[in-house]
């Protein structure tokens, strides 16, 4: 159990960025971007094909989260100014990025073997708390900046914006690309610290982010941005405690994890509903109850 | 003229068993500062109106100029520049999961490029609060506190701030008051009065409430089916009577006046 901890906080650290990114979708925009599946192996795939040639780590982990901004910036054109249902353009970009990501990658799995990446010389434990909090107070600023605040209120009340003369088009376009940005850069750190790069890889990518910023706001709380964004980042990494040890449980296989996933969300989900539901009920019984005796 | 409507018309639905001929015609001039009260029954084509005006809706034919500048062309985002409004849905003019701070600070930045600088800082937060005093309600010093926490009388009245602090050219006031109970509609419409006053703000302001109509502003339009029927000025405004009004309307318009939500004084 406990040497399973430090690989835990490295892989949730790892995917926070693309929890954060899914959260600046879902949350912060209101728009479901499933495009997410597409973009974190464009990063990853990016950031190996680079490194591979001989372009230094950091250089092609900015080059990675650039293919995402791109990839970002595809949907929230399909969206706004195609006019295209959200959740259908997360999904069409998402099935073109998997023949981009191939041609990219020029075959399906990319190893990083022998090479130099960010994480070579020294463990992901030891730099992705520095990144990723950097990471968190800058996007923590920006959602404070009066660009950010328009964004914020794009999915808070898109009328209200509008009438104070911002153009959602734009804002939108801007959140779902640097939410995919977020997610290219996470698969890039991936395909580093993992050692190679799969078309595959980012299957389920969004049901992982989903259900991080699920936990974290659940048990974090989320009532300002600075404590949904730290939030996320702690849901991620117990995302990765509560997966190694659901597969300590001898009887689950790797590959149910992302069953293990799903049922985490619906839980996450379902629960609040039932909970709003159960309490209205009580309150209404008791309420009839007093009406009764008074009556009485 | 600050605000010139010429020759604007508006259907829905054109060419279908559901025609609406929403505005036909309409002729209007306001000049800096005029306060105009606009009545009309149910569908006679008063928010259509705002509507053409705020750029929600593009007129089919016609013309809109602030200040003699064509606006009609342009999208709702840019004529916010020059255009105040605030909704007959307390809901509709604020962001619910923000603060009071963060909505004031996106009505600042109305009309300016949004940057990275920060929304809110030092010197923006005394301004807010010294504004927010204004209303009277103990806002000041709630700055931190999200609008989906305030009552409906209170968010009306932070819209309304919110829409005029930065000196519009038009301000567009849609029923503002009709959600709201009769004494946080009595403050809305004292604190409509005053920052009308204060800022000589251009207006126009749909009321289904006569007597508001007439004590209120300097001009009075009456609006049926889709046309200006009346338009009376200050001086025989001052002297008008509801009774007066309601005769006025059934005989231009030759059937009462039809409002559900009609409140006659
Ligand atoms: N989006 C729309 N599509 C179709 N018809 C519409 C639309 N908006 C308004 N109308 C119609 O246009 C006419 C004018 O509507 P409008 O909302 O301007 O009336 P109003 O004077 O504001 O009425 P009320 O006092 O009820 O608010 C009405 O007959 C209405 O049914
Ligand atoms: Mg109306």
């Amino acid at each position: 159990m406990i040497n399973a901890l430090p690989g835990a906080i490295e892989l949730g650290l790892l995917y926070s960025l693309m929890a954060l990114g899914v959260y600046i979708t879902f949350r912060i925009l209101n728009f479901p971007d499933l495009t997410v599946d597409g973009s974190f192996t464009t990063g990853a795939g990016i950031a190996a094909v680079m490194i591979i040639n001989g372009y230094p780590a950091w250089i092609s982990s900015v080059a990675a989260f650039g293919g995402g901004l791109a990839a970002g910036l595809c949907t929230g054109l399909l969206h706004t100014k195609g006019k295209i249902n959200g959740l259908l353009s997360g999904i069409l970009m998402m099935i073109a990025l998997y023949s981009i990501n191939m041609r990219i990658m020029g075959k399906p799995n990319t190893s990083l073997r022998g090479t130099e990446t960010l994480f070579t010389d020294v463990s992901p434990l030891v730099v992705m708390p520095f990144l990723v909090l950097g990471v968190k107070v800058l996007l923590d600023l920006f959602l404070h900046s009066d660009l950010g605040l328009a964004l914020r209120a794009t999915g808070d009340n898109p009328l209200m914006i509008q009438s104070f003369g911002a153009n959602t088009d734009n804002t939108k376009i801007l959140g779902v690309s640097l939410s995919n940005g977020l997610v290219a850069l996470s698969g890039a750190l991936i395909a580093q610290q993992s050692g190679f790069a799969d078309i595959s890889m980012g299957i389920g990518m969004i049901v992982i982010g989903l259900a991080s910023v699920i936990i974290g706001e659940a048990i974090f709380g989320s009532r300002t941005v600075i404590q949904a964004t730290f939030a996320v980042i702690l849901g991620s990494i117990i995302y990765r405690i509560v997966v190694a040890l659901a597969l300590r449980v001898g009887w689950f296989e790797a590959s149910d994890l992302k069953v293990i996933t799903a049922v985490i969300v619906i839980i996450a989900l379902v629960v609040p509903t039932f909970q709003r539901y159960w309490r209205q009920k009580q309150a209404a019984r008791r309420r009839a109850e007093e009406l009764g005796n008074r009556i009485q | 003229m600050m605000l010139t409507i010429s020759n604007v018309t508006k259907l829905f639905n054109p060419g279908t068993p559901d025609e609406k001929v929403a505005l036909f015609n309409i002729n209007l001039r306001l000049k800096p500062g005029d306060f105009v009260t606009v009545i009309g029954s149910n569908g006679a084509g008063k928010s259509t109106l705002m509507n053409v005006i705020s750029g929600v809706l593009q007129p089919d034919t016609g013309e809109v100029f602030i200040e003699g500048r064509p606006i009609h062309h342009l999208p709702e985002y840019k004529r916010s520049k020059w255009i105040g409004r605030v909704f007959q849905d307390p809901m509709a003019g604020t962001a619910p999961n923000m603060t009071i701070e963060e909505n004031l600070a996106m009505a600042l930045a109305r009309g300016k490029r949004r940057g990275l600088r920060f929304g809110v800082n030092r010197s923006k937060r005394a301004m807010f609060r010294e504004q927010l005093e204004r209303l009277g309600i103990g806002l000041e010093d709630r700055l931190k506190a999200k609008v989906g926490l305030l009552s409906g009388g209170e968010r009306q009245a932070l819209s309304l701030l919110m829409a005029t602090f930065t000196q519009p050219k038009i301000l567009l006031l849609d029923e503002h008051t009709a959600a709201l109970d009769p004494a946080r509609a009595e403050l809305i419409t004292r604190l409509t009065e005053e920052i009308i006053r204060d800022l000589k703000l251009t207006t126009l302001m749909v009321t289904h409430n006569m007597e508001q109509a007439i004590r209120l502003g300097n001009r009075l339009i009456m609006m049926d089916k889709g046309r200006i029927i009346l338009d009376i000025d200050e001086g025989r405004k001052k002297d008008l009577t509801v009774e007066e009004l309601l005769a006025e309307f059934e005989r231009i318009s030759g059937h009462k006046l039809a409002d559900d939500r009609v409140v006659l004084g």
